[in-house]
């Protein structure tokens, strides 16, 4: 039988409460939303907080709206309540395909897009999808409240800009213009990735005005593919460029030889994977932008 | 430390001094004998210990009983209505959704949910749904069966009850 070390546990009532706690118990206390990360990682003492401050009755961190076109995405958001939202499918279709494999339904109701961007393992889907899309990551703290991009987010492995009295409340993603789509080879339903990407693209008349590339399980620093996506920019959304994309991809990525598989084979999917979200994402530009074409 | 939680489990409610550490399958299952919930994998992984919290299947090796405290929760043992076994456990039967049974009590809850907010499931709809939970005996092709079993069945009752409600307009 699996059983956490004890610990005290203190219920949020409110964000400020929260933070109270937080700076109460001090750095050897954690925050708990859906526990999906947490709490397995206590029952194998990976984790061994003294005290745990239980975020899940803060129903403002649960909000998914948009403000000023900017999608707002709160903290505590379930991974289900992420895919079906029809906000969220309207604006990145790069959610929507993450979220249908990540971990399963029952899971997807329980576990949080905040818990899965703190927890920072180099394998999440959501950390690469919000890379790819230049999300930003707002956290308060007693001081305050500050905004920062998701890709300055990540300090290295299960390591994040968040300090110990400060909390993740919001994760937003500036609305534009544009296409994305994720795509994840898996070796089992619902288990992580071998290697996974996303891309969203912004294209006019053609060309590539912008690009964003995710990566997740394949070492790429804060989970995106620079020199791919600067490659891209300026050039025609050819599948040759694509291809050459992701080559510089494939090529720029750390992945390490694991039980998913050698370097070699997850090089090899991140090149194939980024050519197709590219593809994809092309795809369905144009099938937002038919009708302008015809006018 | 220990602390006094009350949940409301399949309509009843439950008063228990309890570790913040005990996990809710065990709280279920030890504290208030509901051995109906199985527990397996300890890793959410299997979905064998799956029960509605607020009325959302969870795997409740990972959520901890305190986190309960004040919430309501729906297990196996509250399948069974006053009419008898709740169709899902019939479709179960019906069509041999089960061998050693390890698995059951998950995949009954996950089914009555799917079925509650998608009456007429498909195939693939009813695999994903229990694509986080395990089954080492029926290879599932007896469970997706039995959850068709059961929303076929429930959707002839309900055409059927619209049937008698046309027949008593027209008496």
């Amino acid at each position: 039988m699996q059983v956490p070390a004890q610990f005290r546990y203190e219920k949020a009532v409110s964000v400020e409460h929260a933070l109270t706690l937080l700076g109460r118990y001090g750095p050897e206390s954690r925050v708990v939303a859906g526990g999906h990360s947490l709490i397995p990682m206590m029952k194998l003492r990976l984790a061994q907080p003294e005290a745990l401050i239980d975020i899940n009755d803060l129903h403002e961190l649960a909000i998914i709206s948009v403000e000023r076109h900017v999608l707002c995405i709160g903290a505590l958001t379930r991974h289900a309540d992420l895919l079906s939202s029809a906000l969220v499918g309207e604006h990145f279709p790069i959610f929507h395909d993450a979220e249908r494999v990540i971990a399963d339904p029952v899971v997807r109701n329980r576990g949080t897009v905040g818990g899965s961007l703190c927890q920072a393992d180099p394998s999440e889907d959501l950390s690469a999808a919000f890379a790819a899309v230049r999300g930003e990551a707002v956290i308060v703290s007693p001081e305050g409240r500050r905004t920062v991009p998701v890709r300055e987010f990540f300090l290295g492995p299960y390591q994040t800009v968040v300090d110990p009295g400060e909390l993740l409340v919001q994760l937003r993603v500036p609305i534009r213009s544009s296409a994305s789509a994720y795509q994840k080879v898996e070796r089992r339903a619902g288990d992580w990735a071998v290697a996974a990407a996303g891309a969203e693209l912004v294209l006019d008349d053609g060309v590539v005005a912008d690009a964003g590339i995710g990566l997740a399980a394949l070492g790429a620093p804060n989970f995106h593919a620079r020199e791919a996506e600067s490659f891209l920019v300026g050039g025609p959304a050819t599948d040759e460029r694509f291809a050459e994309a992701a080559r510089i991809a494939a090529e720029h990525c750390n992945p390490i030889a694991d039980q998913r598989g050698p370097e070699e084979y997850k090089r090899h999917l991140a090149k194939t994977l980024v050519t197709r979200v590219l593809s994809v994402a092309r795809t369905r530009w144009h099938g937002l932008h038919s009708g302008e074409k015809a006018r | 430390m220990i602390m006094e939680i009350t949940v409301e489990v399949n309509g009843s409610s439950y008063t228990r001094s309890v570790e913040p550490r005990l996990l809710l399958v065990h709280f279920l299952r030890d504290e208030l004998g509901l051995t109906g919930t199985h527990w397996g994998c300890d890793t959410s992984n299997c979905g064998t210990c799956v029960v509605w919290l607020d009325d959302v299947p969870v795997k409740s090796c990972t959520v901890l009983a305190v986190m309960a405290d004040g919430h309501s929760v729906r297990t196996v043992e509250g399948l069974e209505g006053a009419d008898g076994l709740d169709p899902v456990q019939q479709g179960f039967m019906a069509c041999h959704g089960l061998q050693c049974g390890f698995c059951t009590p998950g995949m009954l809850m996950t089914a009555r949910w799917l079925i509650d907010h998608n009456p007429a499931p498909s195939e693939a709809d009813i695999r994903e749904a229990i694509s986080g939970q395990l089954c080492r005996c029926t290879g599932y092709e007896n469970i997706v069966r039995s959850v068709r079993w059961a929303a076929e069945h429930e959707a002839g009752l309900r055409e059927r009850t619209v049937e008698d409600a046309g027949t008593e307009v027209q008496a």
